[in-house]
């Protein structure tokens, strides 16, 4: 019987039970594995690293003279024993690293220590015997070039450890009499036993550049005082350590003072968003899937179209009818229904309720499409045993119908309880975060941590404190990720699978 | 399927009577949900063809009907160019689609198909990756293509939605999952190399995949309001739609053009809402990841 099956089979305190333990065992097993993970993948990191010096040593002490001159000159092994082009592009990239190197690249690795120690202003120049204005470092671009420089330096040392390889290789091959590979066969091999390397490189570069350059750089400023107050160039940022952790977390400043209370209504936000779309979805797609209703495809699609919308045409509409003198108060005043207007979006608590609200507009949908499909696999067997026994419609939902689809999607639940702890579009379309709060740090009554995050990095230009929350966000998403990547099926049988 | 109630047995009036009411009571909330669904989605349209100005108006139903707002869209151009956005959209939107679904495919191939030592350590890095909120990067995005010297360009946009696509893998390499390894196998048999097998078996059998990528990264620059204003600044000619669109509700001009805004809102969204409805079975089977099996 499959897990669904003994699932449904049990008595409620079972399930109870059973959730619970499933969802505890989940949490530290994931978190333990974490915690396990960190230490294996360091030994493995430096066995890893001992096992490369240990080759590089080996090679060298056991090679002839053209595999040691690899070690100056990338690529001689490989030139001198036949491999021309090869050889000649292991010679280029190793010039062209040196080049740079000399050129600006040493100096921004050292660049990082500092950050810039000359500030931009007005000087005494002895010579000329007057004030001139200094040109001054800009913190900013010596972190961004330094942390370029790392990544060169890194694709060079991967690039220095394949040629000592090749050279080895060559060596060997020509050691043992047969003939070495032309390039024309190299370059046959990337398209087949070295195939992943092909279609990879394009796409890790674009990843590379594009997202891990950027964020490795914002991860190195939640260490730094680059705030409003330190703004390059007319000012330098410095390396500050923990501190704006520290900030953030614990003290009784103004940003302590906005962090949490953003932070718990975003977990608020988090928990109705995800379940009442998820509960009403559910709820309107077993309605649609009513033997008796026609017209399934059409209702479905009527539903659809609120997802198909780009959401800041629909949300901005939105925003628009829900203002103080909008659509909405004017035709509930003319209907005799309310005296004074309602602040849907200009008073803290009742915007809350607005926005989660609103954003069933958005979500049942979803769900309605995610549920569809799986409610139409329940198993019949238990509706008729159910019957049988005089259940009535009611029960069967609570006792069959909702565990079960539960069960089937705790993943996707949680998956999207991150999605929704980052929803930003919601939040910023809708009420922009506002109403604004003279409590808070540049934040409003309704912001979430990633709308608050964008607030801080445009209008106020705190990048560091950005970048802590970040983090922070991260950390959050991580530990709540590990509770289902484990569970997922798609994970632990991948293998089984195929 | 799902019956709120099985007839086993129980064929009586009363009962077959409860039933109807039963039905009817389904169809009256079916319906009144789907016009709540469909009220804001008729009040633009509504607005896009109103032919009194102005943001707010103290009554659902238009005074006076005009297609003046959609011709203005088209003929004012001095300060906002919307076909001139339209077109930049799509431009963008070309591009980067082609871009995203080569990364895309060719990282999920890699992902499903191939086996190789870092297979497992990248997969857990982009999982990892994946969990940063996207906006942290942004002001390094710009810092970088400032770098390249192209910002406010729309090859700055191209590469900003293309370039990190590498990483949306998983959808399209749980479809490749499903298409049996045999089949490889017997044209490894014949001789085939790898890159034959990724351009003669599973590509030519991935085309639901294919297409499903194709649109979501099509849609993704309509929709992008945020990365788009970063990058573009005050550079009006380069604006895609969303961002244009939303320029026209700021407090100068959204008196004199909310109601085009409507009938630029209602001409986007009709493109991107058929190809959405059209596309949705795939979006479906992509979130659940087969969990429904």
């Amino acid at each position: 019987m499959s897990d669904s099956g003994r699932y449904m089979m049990m008595s409620w305190y079972e399930k109870i039970y059973y959730t619970l333990k499933r969802f505890f065992k989940g949490l530290f097993c994931g978190i333990a594995d974490f915690f396990k993970g960190i230490p294996n993948a360091v030994v493995s990191f430096f066995k890893a690293v001992g096992r490369g010096l240990l080759f590089l040593v080996k090679s060298f002490t056991n090679g002839d003279v053209l595999t040691k001159l690899s070690f100056v000159l990338m690529g001689s092994s490989n030139l001198f024993r036949g491999q021309i082009v090869k050889g000649f592009l292991y010679l280029i990239f190793e010039i062209a690293y040196v080049i740079y190197m000399v050129l600006t690249g040493a100096s921004a690795i050292a660049g990082l220590k500092t950050l810039g120690t000359k500030k931009q202003g007005w000087v005494f120049d002895e010579k000329q015997g007057i004030d001139i204005m200094q040109q001054g470092d800009n913190s900013m671009l010596m972190l961004l070039f330094g942390v370029f420089a790392v990544f060169v330096t890194a694709a060079f040392v991967i690039v220095y450890i394949s040629n000592i390889k090749s050279a080895v290789k060559a060596e060997e091959i020509k050691k043992s009499g047969k003939k070495l590979p032309g390039f024309v066969e190299d370059v046959k091999n990337y398209f087949d036993g070295n195939f992943h390397k092909t279609i990879l490189s394009l796409p890790i570069l674009g990843v590379l550049t594009f997202t891990v350059l950027p964020l490795v750089f914002m991860i190195l400023i939640a260490f730094t005082n680059y705030d409003s107050k330190h703004q390059p160039p007319g000012n330098l940022f410095t390396w500050i350590g923990l501190d704006n952790f520290k900030v953030m977390l614990s003290s009784g400043g103004a940003l302590s003072r906005t962090f949490w209370p953003v932070l718990g209504w975003t977990l608020i936000w988090a928990v109705f968003a995800t379940f009442l779309n998820y509960i009403f979805g559910m709820l309107l797609a077993m309605l649609i899937n009513k033997k008796e209703i026609k017209f399934k495809g059409l209702f479905r699609t009527i539903f659809v179209l609120s997802i198909a919308i780009p959401q800041f045409v629909s949300l901005l509409i939105m925003r628009n009818m829900l203002n103080d003198q909008g659509a909405v108060n004017v035709l509930l005043k003319n209907l005799g229904l309310i005296d004074s207007y309602i602040p849907f979006l200009s008073d803290a608590n009742t915007a809350r309720i607005t926005i989660i609200i609103i954003n069933l507009w958005i979500g049942i949908p979803y769900s309605m499409l995610i549920t569809t499909g799986i409610l139409q696999n329940i198993p019949g067997y238990l509706y008729e045993s159910a019957t049988i026994d005089g259940a009535s419609s009611f029960t069967m939902f609570f006792k069959i119908t909702l565990p079960y689809v539960i069960f089937v999607t705790t993943p996707y639940l949680i998956t999207q309880f991150i999605g929704n702890l980052n929803n930003f579009n919601v939040i910023y379309l809708l009420s922009g975060g506002g109403p604004s709060s003279l409590d808070y740090y540049q934040a409003g009554k309704t912001d979430l941590l990633v709308t608050w995050l964008y607030k801080l990095t445009v209008n106020s230009k705190d990048y560091s404190y950005a970048s802590t929350i970040g983090i922070l966000v991260f950390v959050i998403s991580a530990v709540l990720s590990l509770l289902t990547y484990r569970n997922t099926g798609s994970y632990k049988n991948e293998e089984d699978f195929q | 399927m799902i019956s709120s109630d099985f007839s086993l047995g129980k064929s009586n009036k009363s009962y077959k009577r409860s039933k109807m009411i039963g039905t009817v009571f389904a169809y009256i909330i079916l319906i009144l949900l789907s016009i709540i669904w469909l009220i804001p989605i008729l009040w633009v349209i509504l607005t896009s063809f109103r032919a009194e100005q102005g943001s707010f108006t103290p009554y659902f139903w238009p005074k006076g009907f005009t297609l003046q707002n959609y011709e203005k869209l088209f003929t004012e151009t001095k300060q906002f160019y919307f076909l001139r956005w339209f077109g930049n959209t799509f431009f963008v939107a070309v591009c980067s689609c082609v871009l995203s679904t080569f990364f895309v495919l060719c990282v999920s191939y890699a992902m499903s198909r191939l086996r190789f030592k870092m297979r497992k350590p990248l997969m857990n890095i982009a999982l990892i990756l994946g969990m940063f909120p996207g906006f942290m990067s942004m002001i390094a995005v710009y810092y970088i293509l400032k770098g390249f010297g192209i910002t406010q360009s729309l090859a700055a946009l191209i590469l900003v939605y293309s370039g990190g696509a590498g990483l949306g893998f998983y959808i399209a390499k749980g479809f490749f999952d499903t298409i049996p390894k045999t089949l490889d196998e017997a044209a490894y048999l014949d001789g085939a190399t790898k890159a034959m097998v990724f351009w003669k078996i599973t590509i030519p059998l991935s085309k639901p995949i294919i297409v499903y990528t194709i649109l979501t990264s099509f849609l993704a620059p309509w929709a992008d309001y945020i990365f788009a204003s970063v990058i573009m600044g005050d550079n009006y000619a380069n604006y895609t739609v969303a961002l244009g669109l939303f320029k026209m509700l700021e407090r100068e001009f959204i008196h004199t053009y909310y109601t085009r805004f409507a009938a630029g809102a209602v001409l986007v969204s009709i493109p991107i809402a058929a190809l959405f409805i059209a596309t949705q079975k795939f979006y479906v089977s992509g979130i659940t990841g087969g969990s429904d099996k």
